[in-house]
């Protein structure tokens, strides 16, 4: 395997504390060494770029099996690289949903196929995702699955979520939570605030997920397990996982871009690509969220890259599905929207979506450590581009962020010691 | 036949728009033209001139997926009467049935030579993606609990014909107003024009956010009473509710019907509408429905004027 040697970058790792100017050498697929000669080695000039960790979403909807008209592993994956994710975790709400070792296998082989970047496997809490009986979770583990989540739908039966946290215990896996109560959230089509109001339109109100996050970390506090809430969206969420944090409970969370980004009010032009679920929220609890990245509440930002065909999305706003696009505007945001602003300094925010992510998965991957795999991403900071979402890689184009300039993106992308994505 | 209306002039260089998707979106010199050609109309039928055929050559489709009955015969005889060609489309019988979507149908129907397409749907925003995507007119009949613009304009000119004004008045809304399009198409006409407005109801159909735009709130149609101008009085939308919001109509009766006993506790020279089609012994008894202070019969006829107004200010320009 060749020999790479990226020069002259700000290397940012935040799994070492690390933050200054470095050479670093990829050798044999593994970083190598720092600040060496290497005059066989093919030489990337990082100059005024950033040199992170292989970005990590850890909440991906590949759509495949079953749903290929919306994405599919090769072009999910290959839409992943564009937006600087070196490894992605997909959710299990595929048909049929991944609850079988050979459903695993058959996504393992789909990525390997496709050779963009390292897919990482969440499974079923349940046995087809039904809510009912667990998965056999013991095999799904053997044949590699990092975690486990009923994501699209909420583990209604607590009874069966305890067990789940309990008898994931045993494999040391968390239980990722989409947390939801059904019965509040029929029929909502958005946020139920007052722009709903005036546009006549089902509320979906925040105290929906706030019950479901809190009896969540009671269950989590009760067995000792390990949870993480996904895609936390009001204030309160953040808040009920804030005091657990402090008084032990293991218990981790994610903040999508968009609940960082965009308010209910979007929802005013009708466009079914501001409806997603859980839904864009007033500005208290954008704040929030924001206010729960800041202090470390929020340990990760993950995209909920949720694609949907457009015929799908070009309907009326209630048949339309829940759900928009992220991997390839997410870093975009970041920069834009978080860095720039100062509510988050660059390590921070690289650590939510490289070790944080990692950590939560038990993955060896977010660090840039002598011997750690070599996955990379080559950050332009002060890159400034407009978000055209026919160009994107993805499948699907359901994107709120078309039209937006956004600053920073992915320049090289570099995995297991190969570039697999370069910006030139 | 008598073909000119002379009073009616020419469309106002000031009108710019080729939609009608609620009243939002309109400003009171807007409101007030459409209401004052809708006068214009309103006036000439009274004096027996039913027809004006202003719009010979177009043609009007109602693009209906909600059952109606007197907003469907009301734009179709308002378009007749202009001399329009005019196109009945129900969800029904419809290949909507067999997959197709809204967009398609509607460009569908378009294809055929269609000026105004006149919509109605039960999700919010449906009249608005359809005008996005199509080039004729687009006028909203009701789109869910969101807006239901011509029914908001018939309800303002028929208290403007009653009081001779808006701003100043105090109109209540009572009623459903959580799943009501009328209630909030109501709510922006009044406003602009300058009217108090109360929207009362039971506290889980009436959000005390409304209060955040200006709009007072009340959960006692007894406690108003005395400082009304004019009540409309909303139908219960069990059609669009999910869950009971109150224990039983007969309580909701108790509590907000309009009957004889409320009143003579108001100040006496009150109007009474009902957008209809109305519960008798819900919102309002019969003795009040049918007696001297109700124009709910009037509102019908200023319905089709209003309709006539808005198909001539939007499709007599075009094409």
């Amino acid at each position: 395997m060749s020999r790479i040697l990226i020069r002259n970058g700000r290397v940012i790792d935040p799994s070492r504390r690390v933050d200054r100017v470095a050479d670093v050498l990829i050798d044999g697929g593994k970083i190598a060494a720092y600040d060496v000669a290497a005059d066989d080695a093919e030489v990337i000039d990082a100059s005024g770029k950033i040199v992170a960790p292989g970005l990590i979403d850890m909440h991906v909807h590949l759509r495949e099996p079953g749903r290929e008209e919306d994405e599919t592993i090769a072009t999910g994956t290959a839409a992943a690289l564009a937006g600087g994710f070196t490894s992605i975790a997909c959710v299990p709400n595929t048909e049929p949903p991944i609850d079988s070792q050979g459903t695993v296998e058959f996504i393992f082989g789909q990525a390997a196929r496709a050779d963009h970047c390292n897919v990482h496997v969440i499974a079923c809490v349940s046995q087809n995702r039904e809510g009912k009986e667990l998965a056999e979770i013991g095999q799904l583990v053997e044949a590699g699955a990092v975690a486990f989540s009923d994501d699209g739908s909420p583990v209604v039966d607590p009874e069966l979520m305890r067990r789940a946290l309990e008898y994931c215990l045993m494999f040391d896996k968390p239980v990722l939570s989409h947390a939801e109560i059904p019965e509040l959230t029929q029929h909502g089509v958005m946020h139920d605030g007052l722009t709903a109001l005036i546009l006549g339109l089902g509320g979906i109100p925040p105290a929906a997920e706030d019950v479901m996050t809190t009896r969540d970390i009671t269950l989590a506090e009760a067995t000792g397990g390990r949870l993480h809430m996904m895609h936390v969206s009001t204030g309160g969420s953040v808040d009920a996982v804030r005091r657990a944090k402090a008084r032990g409970v293991r218990v981790t969370a994610e903040v999508t871009p968009h609940h960082f980004t965009l308010t209910d009010e979007s929802l005013r032009s009708f466009d079914s690509n501001f409806k997603m679920n859980p839904p864009l929220r007033g500005q208290g609890h954008v704040t929030g969220c924001i206010d729960g990245l800041v202090d470390g509440t929020i340990d990760v930002i993950a995209t909920d890259h949720a694609p949907h065909a457009k015929e799908k999305k070009m309907q009326e706003l209630d048949r339309a599905p829940f759900g928009i696009i992220g991997l390839e505007t997410a870093l975009g945001l970041v920069v834009t929207k978080l860095i720039e602003p100062g509510h988050l300094d660059w390590p921070t925010a690289l650590a939510k979506m490289t070790i944080n992510p990692a950590r939560i998965l038990g993955i060896d991957k977010g660090t840039l450590a002598p011997g750690a795999d070599a996955d990379v991403t080559i950050i332009d900071p002060n890159a400034r581009w407009t978000v055209d979402p026919s160009k994107f890689r993805s499948k699907s184009t359901n994107t709120p962020f078309a039209g937006w300039e956004l600053h920073g993106r992915a320049d090289i992308v570099i995995v297991g010691g190969r570039i697999k994505f370069g910006r030139r | 036949m008598s073909t000119e209306l002379a009073e009616l002039g020419a469309v106002p260089a000031s009108w710019t728009r080729r939609h009608l998707l609620g009243l939002e979106e309109l400003s009171a010199e807007e409101i007030t033209t459409i209401l004052d050609k809708a006068q214009v109309f309103r006036d000439a039928m009274a004096a027996g001139r039913q027809k004006t055929p202003l719009l010979v050559g177009k043609t009007c489709v109602n693009l209906f997926f909600e059952n109606s009955t007197r907003t469907r015969t009301s734009f179709s005889l308002a378009a007749r009467r202009l001399g329009a060609d005019t196109i009945d489309f129900s969800a029904s019988t419809s290949s909507l049935s067999k997959g197709e979507t809204v967009i398609d149908t509607a460009k569908n129907l378009e294809a055929m030579g269609v000026d105004a397409m006149i919509v109605r749907h039960r999700t919010p925003g449906t009249p608005k993606l359809l005008a996005e995507n199509l080039n004729c007119s687009v006028i909203n009949a009701g789109d869910g609990a969101h807006e239901h613009p011509t029914q908001g304009l018939l309800d303002i000119l028929t208290i403007r014909q009653r009081k001779g004004r808006i701003e100043g008045l105090t109109v209540a809304l009572v009623g459903d107003i959580a799943h009501s399009r009328t209630a909030r198409s109501n709510i922006w006409g009044l406003k602009k024009l300058g009217a108090h407005v109360i929207v009362c109801g039971p506290s889980t159909l009436v959000s005390p956010r409304w209060a955040e735009i200006g709009i007072e709130y009340s959960y006692s149609l007894d406690a108003i009473l005395p400082r009304v101008d004019v009540f409309n009085l909303l139908r219960i939308q069990f059609e669009r509710q999910y869950g009971r919001p109150f224990p039983s109509v007969r309580e909701y009766a108790h509590l907000y019907a309009m009957n004889r006993d409320r009143l003579a506790r108001t100040k006496g020279d009150i109007l009474v509408l009902a957008p209809g089609p109305i519960n008798r012994g819900v919102e309002v008894t019969p003795d009040v429905a049918d007696g001297p202070h109700s124009a709910i019969l009037e509102q019908v006829t200023n319905g089709l004027a209003v309709r006539m107004a808005v198909l001539w200010l939007l499709a007599s320009g075009r094409r």
